[in-house]
């Protein structure tokens, strides 16, 4: 299949702040690619530039074979992009945003009309359509928004963190109205520093780090670097963790999770969770839970980088 | 298309880029009839200074040959548009925080269109408020010299209210956020339009002060609007000079602004 977006060796610096240091990767027609990383990373960096949006220091980018620095007039008439937060206009309707952006993309007069309304159907927003949207919930905006980047029907949907901030209703409605468009044959890059959104999405992951992609595969295919599984530990008392992962250390190379768990890649299998037990019980640390599981993204992105990604945004924000 | 740019208008160039413009013209003046307060706030204010300068000031400043009110309306039109293109940065900083800019610029429309849209916007604005102003100088004893001078001011200080706004542009597109915008949309128009013609006879300020006056295109802009509005003042040097200085100031500040634009983040 042909690749829909490609990117190579993107460099961007801010100061002294490399924002992209050399990102590479490749999204197949009609394919799905998650970009996967904390805040800082570089996610939204990389979808400014390949929207035109945003001049990198060096580096190629190109969607449907357009350079996005030759020819960015004809590329933003066939992507799509909606970011972080909802761009939509407060002081006008839901309809009045859409027609906004069909006169913006020079669409004739009943076309626009015409496609206003099959997208107020489609994100079950017509019956706030007349209203003002100030007025709107956030989940309303951001359908409304992701309505917005539609009007023109775009080939390729850049969606920079689309459900961050929503309530989980409102973020599994947004999913599906994602999947929907998918279905449809849009090529999708995606950015979220959600694992489970990632993994319900996307068909291929890119984890990226201080501006750089560490990783890129199917979501099995990264679970399986960490190993076939791995052993969790919390310890009963969160003031033992320094000296838990000191313990541990001397049975595997563990990584210290958001939420004070601490967990180590079972390169042995079970024999690790014997010695994990044993070494804790020599050390005198008592411990709430022991246990051996699948790899979670979260694990993937732990060993990957050394550090959990709620951390890691902890830190940049 | 041979050189690389991010910018080049879309297919249909001048002609999309008046329409883009106009589009956007519209959305900010359906922005201000669903704020009504805005308009009412901002027209409220110019109306106290109308009646503080007219009444408080007004028997204390000397205005040889002319009457007070006859002398201060110039100076309270210029200063009104100046005042009243803030709003120019305040409206494009609040769509850059809000990332609607964003959508903007990924759309194939003209670079020029958001910025336009916004002055041309602005002055329609700019123009209502220069009518009521005129509404309440004329009830407070404002007697023009001829209609035509009247039209012709209103016109003057409408434009360069309008060239005021592509400075706003350039401002609200360079701060940080609103707040910014706002304060450093208005911070230096205090001085601009108070070290002016506006509201004393310049020759009452020390030396080095009218320099400075007279340096400004705020002296130039308010002597030719009263020389508008009253017989027997000097029309045609003041007049050609502020014409000269609302063109460079738009010519120069929409230059900037749309490279502001191409670039900002």
């Amino acid at each position: 299949m042909a690749a829909a977006v490609e990117v190579e060796d993107l460099v961007k610096t801010y100061g002294t702040t490399r924002a992209l240091d050399g990102v590479t990767l490749q999204v197949p027609q009609g394919g799905v690619l998650g970009l996967l990383g904390p805040n800082g990373a570089g996610k939204t960096t990389t979808v400014r530039v390949l929207t035109t949006l945003l001049r990198p220091d060096s580096g190629r980018a190109s969607v449907l074979g357009i350079d996005v620095l030759k020819d960015p007039d004809k590329l933003r008439r066939i992507i799509g992009v909606a970011g972080q937060y909802a761009a939509v206009d407060e002081l006008l309707t839901g309809r009045e945003n859409l027609v906004l952006v069909g006169k913006l993309y020079h669409l004739p007069k009943a076309e626009i009309t015409r496609r206003a309304d099959e997208l107020l159907e489609r994100f079950e927003l017509t019956a706030a359509a007349s209203r003002v949207v100030k007025g709107y919930s956030g989940g309303m905006r951001r359908r409304l928004d992701l309505a917005a980047s539609l009007v023109n029907r775009p080939q390729v949907l850049f969606l920079d963190e689309p459900t961050t901030g929503l309530d989980p209703r409102s973020r599994l409605r947004l999913w599906e109205v994602i999947e929907d468009l998918v279905r449809d044959g849009t090529t999708l890059l995606l950015t979220t520093q959600y694992l489970e959104e990632a993994d319900r999405l996307a068909d291929r992951i890119a984890v990226i780090d201080t501006g750089k992609v560490i990783a890129e595969g199917t979501s099995d295919e990264l679970k399986d670097r960490v190993g076939g599984s791995v052993v969790v530990v919390r310890p009963a008392n969160s003031a033992d963790g320094d000296r838990a992962f000191a313990a541990l250390s001397t049975v595997g190379e563990p990584v210290r999770g958001a939420s004070g768990d601490l967990t180590l890649p079972a390169t042995t299998g079970v024999t690790l969770v014997t010695e994990a037990a044993r070494v804790l019980e020599e050390a005198g640390i008592a411990i709430s839970e022991l246990a051996l599981r699948r790899p979670t993204l979260d694990d993937v992105f732990l060993t990957l980088t050394g550090h959990a990604a709620e951390q890691a945004e902890e830190q940049s924000a | 298309m041979t050189t690389p740019s991010l910018d080049a208008p879309a297919q249909g160039g001048l002609r999309w880029a008046v329409k883009d413009a106009l589009v956007l013209t519209g959305r900010n003046l359906q922005h201000t009839t669903r704020q009504p307060e805005l308009l009412f706030f901002s027209t409220v204010q110019p109306v106290i200074f109308v009646l503080l300068f007219r009444y408080v000031f007004g028997g204390a400043i000397e205005t040889p040959g002319l009457s007070y009110v006859n002398f201060l309306m110039a100076g309270i039109f210029v200063q009104t548009t100046a005042f009243a293109s803030t709003s120019s940065a305040v409206g494009l900083a609040d769509d850059l925080s809000k990332g609607i800019i964003d959508r903007f610029r990924s759309l194939p429309m003209a670079r020029s269109a958001v910025l336009a849209g916004r002055t041309l916007g602005d002055l329609a604005r700019i123009v209502l408020v220069v009518l009521v102003m005129t509404a309440v100088g004329l009830a407070v004893g404002l007697r023009p010299a001829s209609l035509g001078g009247m039209l012709g001011a209103i016109a003057l200080t409408s434009l360069f209210g309008f060239a005021f706004s592509w400075i706003q542009a350039y401002i609200g597109l360079s701060v940080p956020n609103v707040e910014a915008a706002n304060l450093a949309g208005f911070v230096w128009l205090f001085p601009l339009t108070f070290a002016s013609s506006a509201f004393v006879p310049l020759d009452s300020m020390p030396g080095w002060l009218q320099t400075f006056a007279n340096a400004t295109p705020v002296t130039p802009t308010v002597d030719a609007v009263r020389a508008m509005l009253n017989e027997g003042l000097p029309l045609q040097a003041p007049l050609l000079r502020s014409l000269a200085w609302i063109v460079a100031i738009t010519v120069v500040f929409s230059i900037l602004s749309v490279r502001k634009y191409r670039s900002v983040t």
